[in-house]
């Protein structure tokens, strides 16, 4: 790790005013320290947001919910109106990582965490995410990597709230100095690898998340998230799946199918959400639609067996969000 | 027929027999067996100077039961003192440079940057590497520099006021290479014209922990063998077979991720060389440093207060020490030197490979007529991946051959690691003894009782059949319709009475009644300081947690290096013969004080007693107070077996039960029975924990360990802990041990250990069968992971099992 220095700052107004000269926000710090010790970042200048009391908190609005960027994924877990009526959003939370990180990390920062693909985080190698041409990871160690829509880089998303928030059609707020605050869907916050393979966001330099915004669902709206990795314990997921149903009575009227270690961006199967739509939730109907969220899929050398999980996952999370089956055992815990 | 045995300490008893003076002796009776089954008395003849025979645990005060671990207060309130809280005054701090290719000759170091880089004090190149196996002709290669043969390897270190300073510095020493072809595949690496890892014949020296290679062995491109035995003609056990099962088992290269990584603090001074360590063996250590700088060993003292895991890749003072020592000898001041977890997974030490074809013939009845076994394993560019060990000692057989190879690849040497070679070859073994069993349509337990005869698992047999976990077990595979089944799978375990004679003790006994015990022995967290204390305790009435002992340093009478389950075994003797004779002096010492003859006297159950009836008992403390002189202390030295003619074997039986998910291809182990023996159980607490570390240690590598070398660069890609997955809290079953108390009558205290035997080895074979129970698919590749539980699962195998 390169010698920093550090910026303190109790206001979004102050933290604005040092983003500047290269400088990189702390949150909780989680994936920041892990990126810095293996030398995927080097800041010299890091701005500490973690105790701006005004992005902590979680608030009910007439059209939903808004969560400040600095609620850290525990709370968001725990939350009594997040559990009931954004489920979906409380599983992942509440099975991110470990009970030590849950404590920590924000929800902001899970949304900005970085590409765990092992050659994008080593210092060794030099890919195409950091500026360079080549990606090592399809002739190379691919077995947790991307089975659809990757282009030039198969690294999954890593962040588990992202696919929430995708189902949820959710929203961040973006500050900065210059332009005040704009509004960017979770759906257009990401971009895709072959976009622009050297940014991930359409956050600037300039800006800081301060807040996510979730549109107060449906009437009839059931919804869940699992992840399934190698373990239980502290895994990033070979196969998730976010699952938000609106029923009337027994019809599925809208059905989202959201998912993260697919591919390097979250992503929604409309082929999957097609084969649920104006039909019962079954076992028939759920496991059709596990089918068909493979859809397209071009596993890597190493990574077929996840075109095989992710129906598992998909179908399986379909009948939880339903209340047809229990919390699946085989997800993290 | 008779067993044979891979022993590397088998030299070592037979000298340390051949050297015991003569001495008298007297003949005693000795418990032998298992209580509640076979206990019954032996004669024993033994030296005059050994203490009375220790009766069977039930009828002892300390010793067998369970006090408080001596040193855990000690450690969870943080006040023990590791080596990397060392902290001494103007105390430097190292960081290594390490090789970023995988093979190559370096053409030049360019050092000059980091000299001058803000607060280093001095920069070692490293000119002679240990670790790794070497050239039997060095002159095969001409370099200034060692060969880099790894990723990882260490070129060189920087030594600096601060952590961050000797990392920045670390960073600017400048290395060019002549890079050469590499490879880092076990299965390319053996092909005729894959790179050569070494241009010649090369060979790695063993540690006090095992592992190296056996002299004279083959050596052909990078395969390093075969190391053959043969016992009986296997080709006419084939013939004479009426069953034969044939099957290949692949298992994966696993790290030892200790939690406290490599590392030392070295002082160096002129009189006194003193190496605080993170060591398995504090003798190891000063054997090497002694040699290494020719210093006498007088002056070169080694500490190990605690100790945060080794596993068997702590031994000597390897790379790390050697440089800090070069580091403080340069600058004149202490250098702390602790690897980081990158460094750790790749230059001190591995469990390795193995891809291996076990051929087993047996008649109809079970008796195995013919087992071979050819395996391939890789060391990285080290040497010791045989696993023939369970394959040939766990069983009766009629012949024998087994072929063992290493094979050299570009990727660190590998190191003794908890039961070196044994959770590969049961992996396999006890596989095929269960499809054994079911192609003769015989129980697995009942065919174990045929063909083994260790009489210890045989009891064992009969706990696990007892046991209501297998007795919930249908023997019926793939018996749950749904897509979630259920199973229950055994693996027996094998290891073996291994004893380092290198190893003695003091014990004082002081005019206020305090006690205490003196040894270099070192504490790897198997808890060795509680059972020194209780030993004590038993002797000398006193509670153990009132007893003082100092341990880990080599000021105190030379202790066992800790590997291959020796210590308990190697050292409590010792230390018992010097608390009894610590004991005889003491009473000598207060018994004119008493008006007794010494010989009238006894000390037990915390009392002075005289045998006349003399006086009223005396407490301990009391009597002390009469002694004679301030002090009175004993030495002794671990004595040969009583009996040198019989040699024991440790193992146990375990069942596992799993649920697999056949459709997410997920393996739960939910239950562990473990059924093990140790000799007499010293302390079944800290036993215990030793085995529920063993067995989860065992799941661990079962199902996720795995380390990853990226095929086009040679460069390991999960070398943390994150990517490197160790099961955690949800991963750990509910495991339950039960220990089988097991008398031979071969020292003063007959213990052993119990590190090896204590469910690493037979996890992975017990996960295996327990799979082959509920889904009737046999994986026989490491890690089960869901990629490779789901590729099994979709290719339902031509099930011989079920001919």
């Amino acid at each position: 790790m390169n010698s920093f220095t550090l910026a303190d700052c109790s206001t979004v107004e102050a933290a604005l005013s040092q983003l500047k000269d290269g400088a990189i926000v702390k949150a909780g710090g989680v994936d920041l320290l892990d990126r810095m010790k293996n030398g995927t970042d080097t800041p010299t200048r890091l701005v500490n947001i973690r105790n701006i009391s005004t992005l902590r908190g979680i608030h009910s609005t007439p059209q939903g919910l808004t969560i400040g960027a600095l609620t850290t994924l525990a709370e968001v877990a725990d939350d009594p109106t997040i559990r009931t009526q954004y489920t979906l959003l409380a599983d992942a939370c509440g099975h991110a990582a470990t009970p030590h990180i849950r404590n920590m990390a924000t929800l902001g920062g899970n949304l900005l965490q970085q590409l765990q693909c092992w050659y994008y985080r080593s210092a060794e190698f030099q890919c195409l995410r950091k500026g360079k041409e080549l990606c090592f990871a399809f002739s190379g160690l691919n077995q947790y990597h991307a089975i659809m829509d990757y282009g030039g880089c198969p690294s999954v998303a890593p962040s588990s709230g992202a696919v929430a928030l995708l189902a949820l059609d959710a929203s961040v707020e973006l500050t900065s100095a210059a332009k005040g605050k704009r509004i960017v869907t979770i759906r257009d916050f990401y971009l895709q690898p072959d976009a622009n393979p050297h940014r991930f966001h359409v956050m600037a330099a300039d800006e800081l998340l301060t807040a996510i915004h979730i549109p107060k669902p449906a009437p009839g709206t059931r919804s869940a998230y699992q992840k399934y990795g190698e373990k239980e314990s502290h895994d990033w997921a070979i196969a998730d799946a976010g699952i938000l149903l609106e029923m009337d009575s027994n019809l599925c009227r809208r059905a989202v199918v959201a998912m993260g270690a697919a591919s390097p961006v979250v992503r929604r199967s409309h082929e999957a959400e097609a084969a649920l739509t104006g039909k019962p939730i079954t076992h028939e109907t759920a496991r059709a639609a596990g089918q068909a969220s493979m859809t397209g899929a071009m596993p890597l050398s190493m990574n077929a067996y996840k075109v095989q999980l992710f129906p598992v996952a998909i179908y399986r999370t379909i009948l939880l969000a339903a209340g047809q089956m229990d919390r699946d055992p085989s997800a993290a815990g | 027929m008779a067993t044979h045995t891979t022993n590397p300490y088998s030299d070592a008893i037979l000298s340390a027999a051949a050297d015991a003076t003569e001495t008298t002796t007297k003949t005693v009776s000795m418990p032998i067996g298992i209580p509640g089954y076979t206990l019954h008395e032996e004669k024993r003849t033994v030296p005059t100077s050994e203490p009375p025979v220790l009766p069977v645990n039930k009828d002892l005060d300390y010793i067998g039961k369970s006090p408080e671990r001596w040193d855990g207060n000690a450690k969870v309130t943080g006040r023990a003192r590791y080596t990397a809280d060392v902290q001494l005054p103007g105390m430097l701090y190292a960081r290594f440079v390490n090789a970023s290719i995988p093979h190559g000759k370096i053409l030049s170091i360019d050092t000059s940057a980091a000299e001058s880089h803000p607060g280093v004090k001095g920069v070692h190149v490293i000119e002679l590497l240990l670790g790794a196996a070497v050239l039997h002709d060095p002159s095969l290669e001409r370099s200034k520099y060692p060969i880099v043969r790894y990723a990882g390897q260490p070129i060189a270190a920087v030594a600096a006021t601060t952590p961050q300073a000797a990392e920045e510095a670390a960073a600017k020493v400048r290395v060019k290479y002549e890079a050469l072809p590499f490879v880092v595949d076990a299965d390319l690496a053996r092909e005729p014209n894959a790179p050569l890892v070494f241009p010649g014949a090369a060979d790695q020296a063993g540690t006090a922990g095992g592992g190296g290679s056996a002299s004279g062995i083959p050596q052909t491109g990078n395969v390093h063998g075969p190391s053959v035995r043969k016992h009986g003609d296997a080709e006419q056990g084939f013939k004479d077979a009426d069953v034969i099962v044939d099957a290949r088992y692949t298992t994966q290269v696993q790290t030892h991720s200790a939690l406290e990584t490599h590392g030392v603090v070295a002082d160096w001074k002129p009189e006194l060389l003193t190496v605080y360590a993170s060591t398995q063996g504090t003798a190891s250590v000063r054997e090497e440093l002694a040699g290494f700088f020719r210093l006498p060993k007088s002056q070169v003292r080694v500490i190990t207060e605690f100790m945060g895991g080794g596993f068997g890749a702590k031994f000597g003072a390897g790379n790390p020490g050697v440089v800090a020592a070069e580091l403080s000898r340069k600058t004149g001041a202490p250098v702390h030197l602790m690897l980081n977890r990158e460094e750790e997974h790749l230059s001190v030490g591995n469990r390795p490979s193995s891809d291996q074809r076990l051929r087993i013939g047996a008649k109809k009845d079970g008796t195995i007529t013919a087992i071979q076994l050819i395996s391939y394993g890789t060391a990285g560019c080290g040497t010791g991946a045989g696993c023939a060990g369970p394959a040939t000692n766990l069983y009766k057989w009629a012949s024998l051959h087994t072929e063992e190879n290493d094979v050299f690849i570009n990727a660190g040497p590998a190191a003794a690691f908890r039961a070196p070679g044994h959770p590969q070859g049961a992996f396999a073994l006890e596989q095929s003894i269960d499809e054994l069993a079911a192609r003769l349509n015989l129980d697995l337990l009942d065919l174990r009782d045929r063909i083994d005869e260790n009489p210890v698992r045989r009891v064992q047999r009969q706990i696990i059949r007892e046991s209501a976990l297998w007795k919930s077990r249908n023997p019926r595979p793939n018996a749950d319709p749904g897509p979630i089944k259920r199973g229950v799978g055994l693996s027996q375990s094998v290891w073996y009475r291994h004893l380092s004679m290198n190893c003695g003790a003091e014990v004082r006994v002081h005019k206020d009644g305090s006690v205490e015990v003196l040894s270099a022995v070192q504490d790897i967290g198997s808890g060795i300081k509680t059972v020194l204390a209780q030993i004590l305790a038993e002797q000398f009435g006193v509670p153990p947690g009132k007893v003082s002992v100092k341990i880990g340093d080599t000021n105190y009478p030379v202790g066992p290096n800790s590997g291959g389950s020796v210590t308990t075994a190697s050292l409590t003797p010792a230390v018992r013969d010097a608390a009894w004779q610590a004991a005889q002096k003491f009473l000598a010492s207060v018994a004119p004080a008493l008006g007794a003859a010494p010989a009238d006297l006894t000390l037990t159950g915390g009392m002075v007693r005289s045998v006349s009836g003399k006086f009223q008992p005396v407490p301990f403390r009391t009597a002390a107070a009469k002694m004679n002189t301030d002090e009175v202390s004993a030495q002794a030295k671990r004595i040969p077996d009583y009996d040198p003619s019989k040699y024991d074997t440790y193992g146990g039986v375990d069942i596992a039960e799993v649920s697999v998910d056949t459709e997410a291809g997920r393996i739960h182990v939910k239950r562990v029975l473990a059924v093990h023996d140790c000799g007499r159980p010293m302390n079944p607490a800290q036993i215990i924990s030793q085995i529920n570390g063993g067995v989860i240690q065992g799941i661990s590598y079962t199902l996720f360990e795995h380390r990853l070398l990226d095929p086009n660069y040679g460069i390991m890609v999960n070398s943390n802990l994150d990517k490197y997955k160790i099961a955690g809290s949800y991963e750990v079953p509910q495991i339950e041990v039960q220990l089988t108390e097991s008398y031979i009558g071969q020292s003063s205290t007959d213990a052993s250990g119990i590190g090896e035997a204590a469910g690493i080895i037979s996890a992975a074979a017990a996960i295996g069968n327990a799979v082959y129970n509920a889904t009737g698919v046999r994986i026989r590749q490491l890690p089960m992971t869901p990629a490779v539980v789901l590729a099994a699962l979709n290719q339902p195998q031509p099930s011989m099992e079920s001919l």
